[in-house]
């Protein structure tokens, strides 16, 4: 592995610091980290990610300076912040867009994740920790989309504070305990500030978790093989810090085309008219990260059966890694894997456009279908797939995989 | 097929955000009227904005509030272009209220720049009550909170139509047909462009001829509905032409880096690859 070639300080007090806090230490391993050769570029948004994240919590801090959590005048103060203050409304519409660019970028990790089986053994640790940030990310987004205070922060906000009625027993009390009151009002939208700017810091932890639980086992990769010896990995720095850069300045050059040129074109046009407790919109949607499990939600006949179909959704992916009993990682070699893969993407995107349409007539029927697959490709199809299908026989090396033959070129230090 | 899987990744995103977009049943696609503010390069009229400011002013302003604008945003960079004496000119033809003063009362005065646009009414009730009902919606952000046209990609392209929406409407007022005449609510109007149902409370605001231009342009009522759809454009967006130009400046330095970062990555890579 390293030496810790830039760990150790050169200066007197560069020791005297060091042998008190070994700060250099950290940094040195996240240079040096050796990383499997041959990622590809689905493998740069974790970096994305965590410069997401970065941004969310610096536009997201100066514009709490600007805002004011009060029913009364939440809604204003954002327009105050769109016309008078200094770039407010570039801090508003990158916050607003970054959210949604967050979840492309979270979606597309996700996805890579299950395709090259990287919750596998030794990372369930890795996947699970994973799946509780997305769960934190979605309550943070929610809670973040009812500040603005607009018709759909409203009404988004009370039929998913709503759904927590369905349990039994306790239901109405804890929608009570939920808003603060006996309707959606100003207690909520204080909660729902105060939690909105704490959450993202208890995201930033579980990213801290996240990364020490990816650097114990080392990376996955796409050949999905173990790192066996020092050909199959180059350091972090400079080859994959230079490789995420160049991805991160492209993701945010799709970021400044929506900010710049269609901000508004994520959100919903009703959210610009403000909340109206006595004013139904005509269709209640959420934003579109949410809208495959909105379509879950609205398949089961049943409300509690909903709410626990769409909490069971994302809570299966917590026992992904005992799901998929097949003991090759990446779905490059699996066959069969792969194209139920690719189909249980479409599902997803099917769910995602049906939870936009309203719940009647053929979307209710094809939203009940797709739930159903939705559930059996984690339940049926991986536990089987495993068992059944035949590999293709896996490279020797990771190197080998990348290079083909070519021999492997172990950089100068 | 790896690039076309990824094309087709691209193209299934789309339609996922097909939440953006849901069509309100019953309401007719607005008209298509082309504004200089449209697309990337796009910037207001300045002319244009004045003509429609005065339209809002001796029209709209009698029932619509615009609570959101101040006197003072008439000469702000990117907007209607007013010069600053004009503004304090234009601010002291209003009365505000003001207080309380010394001895504790409301007082009225004449605005000055720094004041919001006056509201007609003093409260919801007050605007109901002299509306038959109905509550005129505040105008500032009216072009941002209502679609002329709905569909992902018709929104990714065109926009949301939020002033063609206010073109629409106001001249798409017309006899009902035949048919829906028995149930014509007393006290509404037929308008297929309006956004909740048929019927709108609002009487036909325009007739030809209504407001004189300053510069003689002609002022029939499409002439009038497209100058202050215009001007409701700016009221809802005032940085429209600010955040294009820093768009440009921002996605070329992007692109510049992207090349340089892309060109550094494969020379490094050259040597172990």
């Amino acid at each position: 592995m390293s030496d810790h070639s830039h760990s150790r300080p050169k200066s007197a007090l560069g020791r005297w610091f060091h042998e008190r806090l070994p700060l250099s230490d950290l940094s040195g391993h996240m240079l040096d980290y050796p990383t499997p050769r041959n990622l590809n570029y689905w493998w740069t948004f974790g970096g994305i990610l965590t410069l997401m994240l970065v941004l969310q919590i610096i536009t997201g801090i100066v514009l709490a300076m600007h805002y004011t959590p009060h029913v009364d005048m939440a809604f204003a103060s954002v327009e105050h912040i769109m016309r008078d203050v200094n770039y407010g409304w570039l801090l508003r519409y990158l916050h607003a867009n970054g959210a949604s660019m967050f979840f492309v970028a979270v979606y597309i990790h996700i996805f890579r994740g299950m395709y090259y089986g990287s919750y596998k053994a030794p990372r369930e640790v890795l996947w699970m920790i994973g799946v509780l940030i997305y769960l934190v990310m979605m309550a943070t987004a929610f809670m973040g989309y009812v500040l603005p205070w607009g018709q759909m922060s409203f009404w988004g906000a009370k039929v998913i504070t709503n759904l927590f009625s369905a349990i039994p027993f306790f239901g109405e009390a804890i929608t009570t305990w939920l808003w603060g009151g006996y309707a959606v009002e100003n207690p909520t939208l204080n909660r729902f500030f105060s939690l909105h700017f704490l959450l993202p810091f208890v995201l930033a932890g579980l990213v801290v978790l996240h990364i020490w639980s990816l650097h114990v086992p080392g990376s996955n990769n796409p050949a999905g093989l173990t790192v066996r010896s020092g050909q199959d990995t180059l350091p972090f720095h400079p080859y994959f810090t230079m490789k995420d850069s160049f991805a991160t300045v492209v993701f945010l050059m799709v970021l400044g085309a929506f900010v710049f040129f269609t901000p508004n074109y994520l959100g919903h046009a009703v959210n610009y008219q403000e909340a109206d407790p006595l004013v139904t919109p005509a269709h209640i949607v959420p934003e579109w990260y949410y809208l495959p499990f909105y379509a879950i939600l609205r398949a089961i006949p049943d409300k509690l059966g909903g709410v626990v179909a769409m909490f069971g959704s994302i809570l299966i992916l917590f026992v992904l890694p005992w799901l998929d009993t097949s003991r090759v990682r990446s779905g490059t070699y699996r066959p069969i894997f792969k194209q139920f893969f690719w189909v249980f993407v479409i599902v997803c995107i099917g769910l995602g456009y049906l939870g936009s349409k309203p719940p009647e007539g053929a979307y209710v029927i094809w939203a009940r279908i797709l739930t159903a697959y939705y559930f059996i490709h984690f339940l049926v199809i991986l536990p089987l797939l495993g068992l059944l299908e035949s590999p293709k026989p896996l490279p020797p090396s990771i190197a080998e995989s990348v290079l083909a033959g070519k021999k492997p070129t172990v950089p100068a230090e | 097929m790896k690039m076309l899987k990824t094309l087709g990744l691209a193209v299934a995103g789309l339609a996922f955000i097909a939440g953006a977009a849901l069509a309100a049943e019953e309401q007719k696609e607005a008209k298509d009227v082309s504004y200089s503010f449209e697309g990337p390069f796009g910037h207001f009229n300045k002319a244009q904005l004045q003509r429609g400011y005065k339209v809002y002013k001796e029209v709209c302003a009698a029932c619509h509030a615009m609570k959101y604008v101040s006197f003072r945003n008439l000469d702000d960079e990117g907007g209607p272009g007013f010069s600053a004496e004009q503004v304090k000119a234009l601010a002291a033809t209003y009365t505000v209220q003001d207080g309380p003063g010394e001895d504790g009362e409301m007082f009225e005065r004449p605005g000055i720049p720094s004041d919001r646009f006056p509201s007609p009414f003093p409260n919801e009730k007050a605007a109901a009550n002299a509306n038959g009902g109905a509550v005129p919606p505040d105008l500032s952000l009216i072009t941002k909170a209502k679609a002329g046209w709905y569909g992902t990609i018709e929104q990714l392209i065109h926009g949301i139509g939020g002033p063609e929406y206010v073109y629409s409407v106001l001249t798409g007022y017309k006899e009902p047909p035949a048919e829906l005449k028995a149930e014509q609510p007393e006290g509404k109007y037929y308008n297929p462009y309006f956004a909740s149902g048929h019927w709108i409370s609002m009487a036909p605001p325009l007739v030809d001829g209504q407001v004189t231009f300053d510069d003689g342009a002609p002022n029939t009522v499409a002439d009038m509905s497209r100058e202050v759809s215009a001007f409701l454009a700016w009221t809802a967006e005032p940085k429209l032409e600010e955040r294009k130009s820093m768009g440009f400046a921002t996605l070329i330095y992007l692109a510049v880096l992207a090349l340089l970062l892309y060109l550094v990555k494969k020379k490094l890579w050259s040597r172990v690859h």
